[in-house]
Formats: structure tokens, sequence, C-alpha cells
């Protein structure tokens, strides 16, 4: 297999503060692969490095056999696409659905923009009717399909998703969560997915790497994970914590 | 359960929109002992204007009603401002969720739990600082008077939503409403703060509303869970009696999480019943 996505030794460093130390990952073509961690631990930090929000103080990342360089060239944006945490700040309060589609097909020259819009507000299953709203009269789930729309329409073959849940209601969730999946079966999507949760990333992804204070803490399969073989005691913690609170009597 | 402290029957608030008025809480019922209740619902559910209706703080353009909201047999909607104002802070506390938001940015934390303390206690100032450092002890702080000293942006979000709690219990309340009380908070400091909060409320012999929207989070910390939709309690249940709950809702919401171990593609979604909200 093919990796899409190749990190080797990664180092962001925000003044004197290193954001990320020294990070190594690879991720298969169509597999999907989660980052997890508290806050702070830099996982955030790798999505938007890859995709050159922040600049990189060493280290290569590879994207589909290219190495990318200090700017990224326009077939990079149209081959990777990313889907942000707060579909409240993602998306312009002052643009329709519509417009909000357009612009990605209008920076690339796309010229069959009427039927790629139409199709893509069908496969999230907004339908036409959302078209000429604004982000406003949306629902937070709502919202967030118009992002994920918005990732879609381009036809990535990579997909960076930085905590895509995490401001909806459970219910609604597991609405996005399914709706993801299916996306990524259909068009055999790679997905590197980044949550606080385990529980979200050992049902959305195959493998996954535990973060923390920048490093890697392990790196694991979701059915290690799910059978408790984890050899750091982190990973145990975060495990214990995400079954609840136990009361110690 | 022993007698009770807190009565809530038919609870009513209402909003004026410029569509008309609307209804964010419809006639809640619950009363609560000296024990852990939880309220549990999404967005938009009530659940929070229930906590502010009880503790007085819902907005002013905003309406509240009830045929009964009593306090130890005080009747909360009948008594002045003042002396509601009394109470607040006093005898009933409330935890908010988000530190950085809800401690004031220019004071330093003592002086905020020392102004908590003599607002509702006469007591000397060098008093109030003793006590104040003894809460922050309880609320395993290591370093006190390190942390009095200390503004709000210093601190990190665990430290700083200890010091809410310490700042809230300083006057030994009888009735503590938590507003989501660890969600913005790590996973593994969130264990660590509602550890804290389950050993004082215990000790204190205090009630409990712990208002969230992670209904299993809540059936693990309250020993009885009112679950809200649309503005209306749809179910009242045993928190060790969660897995036999009726309600499709409250089954809705316990099956649409992810959990580890148990998989399930798709993961099952809630289907919204119109009557639900009846």
């Amino acid at each position: 297999m093919t990796a899409a996505i190749a990190i080797e030794g990664l180092e962001v460093v925000f003044d004197r503060f290193r954001a990320l130390k020294g990070v190594s990952l690879e991720v298969g073509e169509g597999q999907s692969y989660g980052l997890v961690g508290e806050s702070g631990s830099g996982k955030s930090t790798l999505l938007r490095a890859i995709t050159g929000l922040v600049p990189i103080d060493s280290g290569t990342i590879t994207v589909n056999g290219k190495r990318l360089g200090k700017t990224r060239d326009k077939a990079f944006y149209r081959d990777v696409q990313m889907v942000f945490q707060d579909p409240y700040g993602s998306l312009h309060p002052r643009q329709t659905v519509d417009r909000l589609l357009q612009e990605p097909l209008a920076i690339h020259g796309i010229a069959d923009g009427e039927k790629r819009i139409e199709r893509a507000l069908d496969e999230v299953g907004l339908g036409n009717g959302f078209r000429f709203r604004y982000a406003h009269q949306l629902s937070g789930g709502q919202r967030q399909r118009v992002a994920i729309a918005r990732a879609l329409i381009l036809e990535p073959s990579i997909l960076l998703l930085d905590e895509p849940t995490s401001a909806l209601d459970a219910s609604v969730q597991a609405e996005v969560l399914n709706l993801l999946e299916e996306v990524r079966r259909r068009r055999k999507l790679t997905f590197l997915m980044v949550s606080h949760d385990l529980a979200i990333i050992t049902h959305m992804c195959e493998r996954l790497m535990v973060m923390q204070n920048g490093e890697a803490v392990e790196t694991l399969t979701a059915s290690q994970l799910i059978g408790h073989r984890v050899s750091e005691d982190y990973t145990r913690n975060l495990l214990r914590a995400s079954e609840g609170f136990v009361r110690t009597a | 359960m022993s007698d009770t402290l807190l009565e809530v029957d038919d609870l009513r608030v209402t909003f004026p929109t410029r569509t008309g008025l609307v209804q964010a809480v419809r006639g809640v019922s619950f009363s609560l002992g000296r024990e852990r209740l939880g309220i549990v619902g999404e967005s938009g559910s009530g659940k929070s204007q229930t906590g502010r209706a009880i503790m007085g703080l819902t907005p002013p353009q905003a309406e509240v009603s009830a045929r009964k909201l009593a306090f130890d047999g005080m009747d909360l909607l009948s008594i002045s401002p003042r002396e509601r104002r009394a109470l607040r802070g006093n005898r009933i506390a409330m935890i908010l969720q988000d530190p950085k938001y809800s401690l004031d940015p220019v004071m330093t934390i003592g002086r905020q739990i020392v102004e908590t303390l003599r607002t509702h206690e006469k007591v000397s100032k060098a008093e109030a600082r003793e006590r104040a450092l003894a809460m922050l002890q309880a609320v395993q702080i290591r370093d006190p008077a390190r942390v009095f000293d200390l503004y709000p942006h210093e601190v990190s979000g665990g430290m700083g939503q200890r010091a809410m709690i310490a700042m809230m219990l300083i006057t030994g309340p009888e009735l503590m409403i938590a507003d989501e009380p660890t969600s913005a908070l790590d996973v593994t400091v969130q264990l660590d703060v509602l550890k804290i909060l389950d050993k004082l409320v215990a000790e204190r012999g205090m009630g409990l509303i712990f208002i969230s929207h992670d209904l299993r989070l809540v059936s693990s910390f309250c020993d009885r869970v009112v679950v809200m939709y649309a503005g209306k309690v749809v179910e009242q249940i045993k928190a060790s009696d969660l897995r036999d709950a009726q309600h499709p809702y409250t089954r809705g919401l316990l099956n649409c999480m992810p959990r580890i171990g148990f998989e399930r593609h798709p993961l099952p979604v809630l289907d919204r019943k119109p009557e639900w909200a009846a």
C-alpha cells in the first residue's frame, strides 16, 4: 500500500514553544487514521501543518508521493481538504450556502459548478432547498453538513477532520459521523481525524496515535485499543477516563 | 433521601421574541432532597434555563412562572430581589461551565473568594483569607498561598474550575447547581474535578443539581436523572435503572454515542417524534 500521507520528524515551534517535537506517522491510501490527545497535545497543530496553516520548522511531509515545500500548489488544495471544529465559525455568516460552495469552484476554475453543487448538497443529505439559505438559518448539524459539502465539492482524496463533531449534540454527532463514514466508503477517501474522544476515534479509525505535549505516546490499531492492549500509562489513563466517573467507596 | 430541599412544580420560562413568545421551559416539575440530581438534555432543551430560574438568574426580559418554586419552604417567586440576592451565593450556589469566562479576569482568585465570603458573612479580612486558603486546600490545590494571588488567566482550566468550586462552597451552601461544570475540561482533568465535587457534596450533605448534555457522565455521577426535551421533562429515572429507560428519547441518547468495544456501523440515530415535544 502506498502512503497517502507520510510525515517524518515534524517540528513546529511557536516563538520558543515546541508544539510538535519530531512526530512521524504514515497513513495508507484509503485508510482512516486518528489522532487522540488532550488540549495542547499538538494534534490540531499537526493537521494545520499539513495544510500549511502553521509554518514547519523541520521534518518532511509527503502527500500522495509528493514532498511538500514551503508553499503548496493549487493541486494540493484540490486533493486535500479540511473540515473544522466549529461550524459556527467556519462558515461565512453573510454568504448563502450556494455562495459558500461556489468559492472553491471559482478558485480552481471548475466549470460544471451547477451540477457539482447539487450533487454535493445531495450527498450530505441537505437537498436543494438549503441552497439559498444563510448559515444562521441552519442548525449546528446542518452547518457541519455544509462544511463537509464544501470540502467534498473539489473531489479530494484526503480529508483532514479537526474535531468535526465536538460542537454538536450527541444525537447530531451520530448523524454526522455516519455521514462521514458513508462518504468515505463511497469515495474511497483517506481520513486523518483529530479528536479528544477515544470512543469516536476507535469508532471511525483503523489506526490511531495517542499524543501528549507535542509527542507521540504510542501508535495503536483500533482493535488493540478496544482489547485494552496498550503499553503506555497515559493511554491507560485516557481509556479509564473515557469510561466515565467511578465512585470510590 | 431526607427532607425536601427544593420543590419545583410546573416551572415555565417564557422569552419574548420578534416572532412571539417562546417557552424555553414548559412545565417542569421535580423535587430535590439532599441528593445528586442530574438534568440532561440537548442544547435548547431548557436544562440551563431551569437551573437559572432556580438561581434567580433568568434574563430580565423573560418571565418565570410556577405553581410552586420553593427552597427550604421559602417561595422563591414571591420574596424580594434583596432576599433573593442574600440567598444567591450563600445558601444556593452555582458553578458555571467555563472558568475562563465565569471568573473575573481582573481580580486575583483569592480576592474573588474572599469577596464572596465577606458579602454573606461578617468576618475579618484575616479570617476570610484563612478560610479561603483552607477552601483552596479542600479542592486539592497543592500550593494555595501561591494560587490565592494568581489571576484566572494564569491558571489552567482544571485549576480555574477548582477555584470556582472553592468560591461556591466557601459559604457552605445547602443547594449547589452545577451547569456543565466539566465540559470545558480535558477528560482526565474532568474526573479529578468530579471527584472533588463528589467528595465535598457528600461530606457537607448538600443537594446537587448537575446539568449536562452527557447522559452517560451524569448517570455515573448522580442518584437520579431528569431527562428534558424541548422544555419538558420526558422522563425521571434512578440513575441505576437507566438501562431500563422507557422513553425512546432517553434510550436514543444513550445509544447514539460511540462506545469503545461496541462496534456499530452506522450508529443508531434519533428519530425525533413530534409528539415528544407535545
